[in-house]
């Protein structure tokens, strides 16, 4: 264990809670909690509004948040948008950007394993302009067919037409790691106006990401998944571009000045951030921040490699070919998720059954039914690490996959 | 009570009426695309009473065994004990407690039996 579950009070409530589902959300340390309720007890104002005591504390507090981010993914504190959540980061660049630079037959690409956050909001944009979806199969493996030789198989891809290019650098189903960075760099080689987009929302939380690394023009991540509060995500964008494009929302908090006859707006990030946001969350989001470079990214993505390195080990020696795991069997080419099928067994009696014995896990499609249309599934059973998981917890999984054998064998 | 209980686990093992009929004289289908799971009843009607009843697809041990015993006992019955077949009527059948994301899959062949258009007044 590398962070003591005695950090996280969900533990303490839920005594014996085995929390094998931190891909849907991850669980929050006091710190953040405390964090949180010291905005709301101590100075409990509106941003960049007040000029009184309290509301400049919050300010500073805020833009402080703003500032971890920043340094935490390598950007600038301007290029860091405040929004809900991933889904609506993508939205926004699909509406400010998408809807500005797409016409007619031109091109998107993204590929099979994408989150529907990162499927649906250009599907709709490609719906809406006639433009087209080009998207990047897998191999058996869970690999992208192109990644061992992209300069053959992805460059074609590539054409005049293509405006967008948006993946996800670590699959929420698969945990298979993207080569984002060779893929961004080949396709502005082809075409430097090609805007990358990355969906980051399972890789912020679990590794070192730098965007100046990545070659992106976009990057979305979520709160809640890193240890934060709901109701905050982050999208990063480059400042020339961000500069350019036309905000996604109007209203308060976002504007210069505002005659009957014209508004102007404030400069990025602020444009893109109308109305009271979501001041608590933001500030949570910061002291989670504090908590994972305390323990430092490196380590637990070394910490998560372990686990997942002896999970896939224990499940094939316990289950033999009774288990089917998707995705890469390197572990050292994915990340703490491990999808699976188990005999004939339904995903829901498995998440169910081990739910009895305190073991939670996801079941279901996982927000990316095209992937699982191409798995030739329906539905599989998710199981995720995080920080706070140990090697007992898998034994638990195992000890918990027997039982379900036990039940529903015939 | 556990949601696998020996009587769940006995009809999903072992689904009573699982198959298809031939010539039904009615035939519904009912799907949840929350998890994938189908089921479809066939009924064969004859005067105002249900012969013969048979259900197929796939689906958690939940919706098999709730179709299973669902259909052992509308088998033989005159087609107004299909009304019978309610909501509460099937949690009680199913004799566990259960939440609201695994009652849809106990409640799929209950869709599956609505959408049959069974007239009583023969």
């Amino acid at each position: 264990m590398l962070a003591t579950k005695k950090d996280f009070p969900v533990f303490k409530n839920n005594p014996g809670l085995i929390y094998l589902d931190s891909a849907a959300t991850s669980l929050k340390p006091k710190s953040v909690i405390e964090k949180i309720t010291e905005y709301y007890s101590a100075y409990s104002a509106n941003v960049f509004r007040g000029v009184y005591r309290i509301s400049e504390k919050a300010t500073d507090e805020f833009e402080t948040a703003r500032r971890l981010v920043a340094e935490l993914i390598g950007g600038d504190k301007d290029e860091i948008i405040f929004t809900r959540n991933t889904t609506e980061a993508i939205n926004l660049v699909a509406y400010s950007l998408g809807r500005k630079i797409i016409d007619k037959d031109d091109e998107i690409i993204l590929s099979i394993m994408e989150h529907h956050a990162n499927f649906v909001p250009w599907q709709a944009l490609a719906s809406e302009t006639g433009a087209k979806l080009k998207i990047l199969n897998i191999d058996d493996q869970g690999f992208l067919e192109c990644h061992d030789n992209l300069e053959k198989k992805l460059a074609p891809l590539i054409t005049r037409r293509t405006k967008i290019v948006s993946l996800v650098l670590v699959s929420n189903v698969l945990g298979t790691i993207n080569p984002v960075l060779k893929i961004f760099k080949l396709v502005k080689k082809v075409n430097s106006k090609i805007i990358n987009v990355v969906d980051a929302a399972q890789a912020v939380p679990h590794q070192e990401v730098n965007v100046r690394d990545l070659g992106a023009d976009f990057l979305a991540f979520s709160s809640h998944k890193m240890l934060g509060p709901t109701g905050v995500g982050v999208l990063w964008g480059k400042k020339e571009i961000l500069k350019e494009i036309f905000p996604f929302n109007f209203g308060g908090e976002m504007i210069e000045t505002v005659t009957i006859k014209k508004t102007t707006f404030k400069k990025p990030p602020h444009k893109f951030e109308a109305g009271t946001p979501a001041i608590g969350e933001v500030i949570g989001l910061g002291e989670a921040i504090r908590y994972l470079k305390k323990i430092g990214l490196k380590k637990i993505a070394d910490h998560e490699r372990t686990l997942t390195t002896m999970a896939l080990r224990r499940l094939k020696e316990t289950f033999d070919k009774k288990i089917t795991i998707f995705g890469p069997a390197d572990p050292e080419k994915r990340a703490g998720i491990i999808s699976f099928t188990f005999s004939n067994f339904h995903p829901h009696d498995i998440a169910s059954i081990l739910d009895k014995q305190g073991i939670a896990v996801r079941a279901g499609h996982h927000c990316a039914m095209p992937l699982h249309q191409r798995l030739g599934q329906l539905a599989t059973t998710r199981v995720s690490f995080y920080l706070y998981n140990d090697l007992e917890d898998i034994e638990h999984l195992i000890d918990g996959l027997k039982k379900v054998e036990t039940l529903l064998g015939k | 009570m556990n949601l696998y209980s020996e009587l769940i686990l006995d009809h999903y093992r072992y689904p009573r009426n699982f198959g298809r009929l031939d010539q039904p004289t009615h035939f519904s289908q009912a799907a949840n695309p929350f998890c994938g799971d189908e089921l479809a009843v066939y009924l064969m009607v004859s005067g105002s009473k249900i012969q013969k009843i048979k259900f197929s697809g796939k689906g958690c041990a939940l919706s098999i065994a709730s179709a299973s015993m669902v259909t052992e006992f509308l088998k033989g019955k005159s087609v107004s004990y299909l009304k019978k077949v309610t909501k509460d009527f099937i949690i009680k059948m199913l004799g566990i407690e259960i939440g609201p994301t695994r009652l849809k899959c106990a409640l799929l062949i209950l869709e599956a039996v609505s959408r049959l258009k069974v007239s009583s007044n023969k």
